[in-house]
């Protein structure tokens, strides 16, 4: 395992050794404790498509899902997800082309700066696979941790409207 | 930001143990408060020790006593979708289904739900004195922005309130934490959880240093059929409550057998009063017994100038959330008016 040279690691900061699945493939990583998975994906893998809006998780830009389930990169510790298999926005295309919920949003216009439209599609799946949400109202609520500054929320909830309604096989 | 170490326990004593042997160690379930609070500078742990995986605490199970246990370090999404939360303790479902976001829910640990510190504004300001933070250094809030702060049980050290939401709808259930600590394990009433502020306002709770939450124990009565929770805030979903209202009756036609009713967002822990829920005892579940019992509730608020208007919410939310705990299936999402 080659250390990071962006990251050297000065003496009696110990590192850990953890192993992720990211959109289908392996990668071992030497990361200290406190490096947020977030970081490690954009600053450690070059997977800079997962944002980093507040850090807080109070904006919902960083969200991923992780063994099935959304969560916020920005407050999970990348050593605390050693074995996990993730998945961020560069993993939702398929071989055929954009997913139906990318081709959804294009469809609705579900953004404009487009900053945090990588979280709102890994929430978007997340809340589409766990089942939960059948009305639009249903669907807002379940959205709500995912903020859009330019007000593309109609949009957003028009494109997963339009998926659960059949534009996809999620 | 500072830098810790990361360790692991194979079980609960070892998990404990290592909090004897090093310096300023926290536990870490979920880390959404607690990673939060260390990127503000608020807590500077040098070593965290991960329980998230112990088996002690990842369970959701029936008791022999007709109860139900939450693991500690299980999650809340798990816990609010759990099939015999939704069809036994309905108003626990609803009361965690209210807070914060799908993503977080994913994250947060039951356990780290009863220790989320408070969102007061001036206790992240490190520009500003707070008690809570230093303690001794004065309380800004008391005389500045306090809109989202106390209306009773305050001190003058301290007008912070207590964010969660799980929390209101286990102090109305009477759950009961299960702690276990150097000196062994013990279980405290919910009521005896968190503490009021006085003139110790840096201390949430009565847990004793080292002591961890192992799990959480609802009783058997869990109120199914007539419950609701009305969380009322600046927008619909993902804010923080200004006032929150459970409400669990147990109904003999039209008349109240048994009420209970606890309060978020007012007070330094959630906010009961057992002279009300006497009151309500007998009586007919209509807005004039509920709103005998708010002003019973809400004997004592002080509001300041920025909260003054919380006294009338809460009375007014008192009385729609007991009328609504009539018809629990009228409840919009996101525990909102549905009246």
């Amino acid at each position: 395992m080659e250390t990071d040279p962006q990251y050297p690691h000065p003496e009696g900061m110990e590192t850990h050794l953890i192993t992720l699945k990211i959109n289908g493939k392996h990668h071992s990583i030497n990361i200290r404790s406190w490096v947020s998975l977030l970081d490690c994906l954009r600053d450690h893998l070059d997977l800079t498509g997962t944002k980093k809006g507040c850090d807080h998780g109070q904006c919902g830009a960083c969200t991923v899902i992780c063994d099935g389930k959304r969560i916020l990169s920005c407050l999970s510790l990348a050593v605390m997800k050693d074995g996990a298999e993730i998945t961020t926005v560069e993993g939702i295309a398929t071989e055929n082309g954009l997913h139906p919920l990318q081709q959804a949003f294009i469809d609705h216009d579900a953004f404009q700066c487009g900053y945090c439209t990588p979280g709102q599609l890994c929430s978007a799946l997340g809340l589409l696979s766990e089942g939960r949400a059948s009305s639009r109202e249903e669907v807002k609520e379940l959205m709500s941790g995912n903020l859009c500054r330019c007000g593309a929320n109609v949009g957003i909830i028009d494109a997963i409207m339009q998926v659960k309604s059949g534009g996809s096989d999620e | 930001m500072n830098s810790f170490k990361f360790l692991t326990a194979p079980d609960v004593p070892a998990a404990i143990q290592l909090t004897d042997d090093q310096h300023l160690a926290a536990f870490i379930a979920g880390g959404t408060n607690l990673l939060d609070l260390w990127k503000y500078n608020l807590v500077n742990p040098t070593a965290l020790i991960d329980i998230s995986q112990l088996a002690a605490l990842s369970a959701l199970r029936e008791l022999e006593n007709g109860g139900f246990r939450l693991g500690a370090a299980v999650k809340n999404a798990e816990t609010a979708y759990h099939p015999i939360i939704e069809s036994r303790y309905p108003l626990l479902s609803k009361a965690i289904l209210a807070g914060a976001s799908a993503q977080i829910r994913n994250m947060a640990s039951n356990g780290g739900n009863l220790l989320q510190r408070t969102r007061c504004y001036y206790f992240y300001d490190h520009q500003v004195p707070c008690n809570k933070r230093v303690p001794g250094s004065g309380c800004p809030a008391r005389v500045g922005y306090n809109r989202m702060h106390a209306i009773l049980g305050a001190s003058e050290a301290c007008i912070a309130v207590f964010p969660s939401d799980m929390c209101v709808a286990l102090a109305a259930l009477e759950a009961r934490i299960n702690v276990t600590g150097i000196d062994g394990e013990r279980s405290l009433a919910f009521s005896d959880f968190h503490r009021l502020p006085g003139e110790r306002p840096e201390l949430d709770n009565n847990l004793k240093p080292g002591e961890l939450i192992t799990s959480i124990d609802l009783p058997e009565k869990g109120f199914p059929l007539n419950y609701s929770y009305l969380k009322l805030r600046d927008r619909h979903s993902y804010a923080f409550a200004l006032v929150s209202v459970a409400t669990a009756l147990e109904m003999n036609g039209p008349t109240i057998k048994e009420a209970r009713i606890a309060l978020g967002g007012v007070a330094h822990k959630p906010w009961r009063s057992l002279e009300a829920e006497e009151f309500l005892r007998g009586k007919t579940a209509c807005r004039e017994n509920f709103a005998a019992a708010a002003d019973m509730i809400l004997q004592g608020a002080v509001g300041l100038e920025y909260n003054n208007f919380k006294i009338k919410l809460a009375k007014n939310a008192i009385i729609r959330n007991g009328m609504m705990a009539l018809d629990p299936d009228a409840q919009l999402p996101g525990a909102q008016p549905s009246l």
